[in-house]
């Protein structure tokens, strides 16, 4: 029974990130001998897709006290997308709710109350935008109600509006505050005949001007981070964890930690089975009265470690391996027409390798989680992205059922990705059983951090086309070689996941006769997770990069080209061009539109001022890509100063469908930017002899003010009316960036980047 | 026994002073608005005000604290509205927020030396403080605002 209980929740886990949705998941789930019912073979799309969907009941999300203060309950993690913000826009708005008068509470974690809260893939206002404005509307309804019977008239002559309940033909009002009570007790309207507002009536949706709910508490430092959380009697600790991925400790010898004032005990935590997926990877912890201690306390400590099977990774070597692998035939991934027939009778033929090294997210505040366990029941404080498979990986590593498990849900300092993993979590968790149940938080420094993380995976991309008279490939022929996140789920898998190869590569929407991608084999010899925008950082690298070549190629104006190689404004099912995955949506609502790629192309390339006149050493650089079911595209002017690589301008344009809160997207792109810049340009994790090479800010170099673009200007292109579906905003930003600014790099020194980061590559 | 001021108060201390100000700060005085992000002087997150000088609390250690008076970002205005806090929300600066104490207590220093920074001086003055979120643009305007707030 255990057995049958541990891979269900390793299924669900997968399932949570949309492996089901993809072609190949079904046979994961047969392999591992599940039960398959007629309706889990049904295929849902969307939040109906994710774990435990969606909820729009507005007992669960909304309270209002007597003094007529609204409080909205988010159950999807603010890690800077400002999410608590946008979800109260919406509530508060079908509300009518008076937005100085609104406040968020999280959520704690806990999926069957509230739907799925897994808070990554650009998904939050994708899935919830339309749950959350029934939320906000049933409630209205019942406040409306709840006046109506006060007053005695039908509920037909009452309204709603500015956190009142008006009964015009009697002049009278009630505030929202004096209806609190009544109101609660009131039936929830069904679904069908709630009354959602016309967009036109919108006073927040789509509309700036509103500040984001947390700025009193961040900028008066009182907002309240995992690394923050505190409790009566609380202890610090932190671990010495196997340099090397799949180690071990051979021995420890603590006695001078010991000696340590203020450390307390030194606790040993079992390394994982492999596949690891969100386990601590074990080590030792030493626990003290403060960090500094607990930190001393590490530096005291000697461990003899077995660097276990993958103590000979080396970036440099298996950066060889992938290019071998990628230059071999291998499993085919996306096929339409004859490629081989294409190349023999085309009248060029340009290629290209493209590599694109581990990235690790290197979130401000880096891992941290505190928890204790008291009468039985374990209660965590953390900056966790997925809260519910935090609460369920403690239950099940502690042996505490999950109803006694209570994951209380911090501000996020910054997630990427990192923090989708609760394995931090856990060895808070693991150390507080060790210490009777004690209050215990963890805190990874940035070695830590950059040392033990789950990186974003390593790449290689081979591009081939065969072009014909005009210069347009007649054929495309692409491997994509990189260790997939799979990895840390399953058994030495060799392959990319559909939503791995669903990240622009197989959906790569272009109008090519003859197109064959492949997948060569590939092993993870370290943790692979994900990364902000995830595979589509080296798909897109790659492949934008490879169309401004083959413009330069044709002789072309890269912008012309590209748009010529997308081709006319069509509407694409990406199953039919071997994407079944599409971001876990329903093709039918969710098509490829290369109409919409085609004007964010064009709006940046107009902002930019494409075409202009340049001093000399200055350059433009475009690209575009579909991700997450938006589109996006940049323009990027750099221009060589000495030795230094200047960016005095960027434009990015974005077409996300609908828009809740302008300004946060807004932010999300200039945050894409900045972080696109710095992976582009220095950001890099390389490893020799299975350990990490980079320690700190110092040589894991990301953006700071004085590289970042001079001027940023976002585009918001194309609004739709609301009955349009959502595109997701946190990612799509990111995978253009690199290679627009990797095509200016050519255009302003004729130096072609195929290597990221860029570095000083442009003075070759 | 050794005294330091914070935000106003005084207090002892007669633990270990090689103990960084940073972990005093956060771990014993509960003043957490300071943060962790590096601990070698290479972030900026854990920023505060030394004597009225901007120091990374991280590298400092207590006993070159002791006898002086330091600011936090909780102590950086009685009500949080110093013209940088009032600029940093009137602009929505902050993405997660975690940098932004240290980027603001930062700002505020420059201010302090320099009322009317240009571009190169608020490059110069806040190069060390990384935002992984990228919201240097609007730090970049937020000091602009603030530096103007302060000449009204």
């Amino acid at each position: 029974m255990t057995d049958h209980n541990e891979r269900s929740l390793a299924v669900a886990n997968v399932s949570r990130r949309g492996f089901l949705a993809g072609a190949a998941a079904g046979s994961l789930v047969l392999a591992i001998g599940l039960p398959l019912d007629a309706k889990a073979q049904e295929k849902k799309f969307g939040a109906d897709g994710m774990p435990n969907g969606w909820r729009d009941d507005p007992r669960i999300f909304v309270s209002i006290s007597p003094d007529g203060l609204v409080t909205v309950t988010c159950h999807r993690q603010e890690m800077g997308q400002g999410v608590r913000t946008s979800i109260a826009m919406v509530v508060a708005d079908e509300l009518d709710a008076d937005w100085s008068r609104v406040r968020v509470a999280q959520a704690p974690g806990d999926e069957a109350r509230y739907g799925n809260q897994d808070t990554d893939g650009s998904r939050s206002l994708r899935h919830f935008f339309q749950p959350m404005r029934r939320v906000g509307a049933a409630a209205r309804a019942m406040l409306e109600q709840a006046a109506a019977a006060q007053w005695g008239v039908p509920v037909q002559e009452v309204r709603a509006r500015e956190h009142a309940v008006l009964h015009e033909r009697s002049g009278r009002r009630l505030d929202y505050g004096a209806l609190a009570t009544t109101a609660a007790s009131q039936p929830v309207p069904a679904r069908e005949a709630l009354k959602l507002k016309d967009p036109s009536a919108f006073r927040y949706i789509g509309k700036d001007g509103l500040g984001l709910i947390d700025n009193q508490d961040i900028t008066t430092g009182k907002a309240v981070y995992g690394i923050d959380a505190r409790a009566e009697g609380m202890l610090y600790a932190v671990m010495a964890r196997p340099p090397v991925f799949g180690g071990r400790v051979k021995s420890v010898d603590d006695a001078d930690t010991l000696k340590v004032p203020g450390v307390v005990r030194v606790v040993q935590i079992a390394p994982p089975d492999i596949p690891s997926e969100f386990q601590p990877l074990g080590g030792v912890a030493v626990v003290a009265r403060n960090t500094w201690a607990a930190m001393r306390g590490r530096d005291m400590l000697k461990i003899v470690w077995d660097d276990g099977p993958h103590a000979s990774y080396s970036s440099d070597t298996y950066r060889a391996e992938l290019e071998a692998a990628a230059r071999k035939p291998a499993k085919v991934v996306r096929r339409q027409g004859d490629v081989d027939a294409a190349m023999a009778k085309a009248a060029k033929r340009v290629e290209a390798e493209y590599y694109i090294p581990h990235l690790t997210q290197a979130p401000m505040e880096p891992p941290a989680a505190l928890v204790q366990i008291k009468d039985g029941k374990c209660e965590a404080w953390a900056c966790v992205q997925a809260p519910q498979a935090t609460r369920t990986r403690l239950s099940e590593r502690l042996k505490i059922p999950e109803e006694n498990v209570t994951v209380n849900v911090t501000l996020l300092g910054g997630g990427f990705g990192r923090k989708s993993k609760p394995d931090f979590v856990l060895e808070a968790g693991l150390i507080s059983q060790a210490m009777g149940g004690a209050p215990v938080k963890v805190t990874w420094t940035r070695e830590d951090d950059l040392h033990h993380g789950y990186y974003h995976t390593v790449s290689v991309e081979r591009l081939e086309a065969g072009l014909d008279e005009r210069g347009m490939p007649l054929a495309w022929l692409q491997r994509s070689a990189a260790p997939t996140i799979g990895s840390i789920f399953a058994p030495d898998p060799k392959h990319e996941l559909p939503f791995e190869l669903g990240m622009g590569l197989v959906n790569a929407p272009f109008d090519v006769p003859n197109v064959r991608m492949e997948n060569p084999e590939a092993t993870a010899h370290t943790r692979i997770g994900w990364f902000r925008s995830v595979s589509n950082v080296p798909h897109a690298f790659a492949i934008q990069s490879f169309v401004a070549e083959l413009a330069h190629a044709a002789g072309r104006d890269p912008k012309d080209y590209l748009l010529d190689l997308i081709g006319p404004a069509r509407i694409i099912d990406p199953t039919e061009i071997g994407d079944a995955w599409n971001h876990g949506e329903d093709p039918k609502l969710y098509p490829i539109d290369t109409g919409r790629l085609r004007q964010v192309i064009e709006t940046a390339a107009a902002g930019i001022g494409w075409g202009r006149n340049l001093p000399q050493g200055h350059g433009l650089g475009i690209s575009g890509h579909y991700s997450f079911v938006s589109y996006v595209a940049v323009a990027a002017e750099v221009r060589v100063d000495g030795d230094r690589l200047v960016i005095p301008r960027v434009d990015i344009a974005i077409d996300c469908g609908p828009r809740v809160n302008p300004d946060r997207i807004r932010s999300q792109m200039e945050g894409a930017v900045i972080m696109g810049v710095g992976l582009a340009t220095t950001s890099e994790i390389s490893f020799k002899n299975g350990r990490v090479e980079q320690n700190n800010f110092d040589s894991y170099e990301v953006t700071r003010i004085d590289t970042a673009p001079r001027e940023i200007h976002v585009h918001l292109v194309a609004s739709h009316d609301y009955g349009h579906p959502l595109g997701g905003v946190g990612e799509p930003g990111l995978p253009p960036v690199a290679p627009a600014l990797a095509n200016a790099v050519f255009a302003a020194t004729g130096k072609r980047i195929r290597r990221l980061p860029i570095r000083d590559q442009f003075l070759a | 026994m050794a005294t330091l001021v914070i935000n106003g108060a005084e207090r002892s201390f007669d633990g270990d002073e090689d103990m960084p100000l940073l972990w005093y700060l956060r771990d014993v005085a509960g003043l957490t608005g300071t943060k962790f992000g590096c601990g070698v002087a290479q972030c900026g997150a854990c920023t505060v005000h030394l004597d009225g000088t901007a120091v990374r609390s991280c590298v400092t250690p207590m006993a070159a604290a002791l006898g002086a008076t330091v600011t936090t970002i909780e102590g950086l205005s009685p009500d949080g509205n110093h013209p940088v806090q009032v600029a940093w929300r009137d602009l929505n600066v902050s993405q997660c927020g975690y940098c932004q104490p240290g980027q603001i207590m930062q700002a505020a220093s420059l201010l302090k030396e320099n009322p009317n920074p240009t571009d190169e001086d608020i490059d110069s003055a806040m190069s060390g403080n990384i935002c992984r979120c990228g919201t240097y643009p609007r730090i970049r305007a937020a000091i602009k605002q603030a530096s103007m707030g302060d000449r009204k």
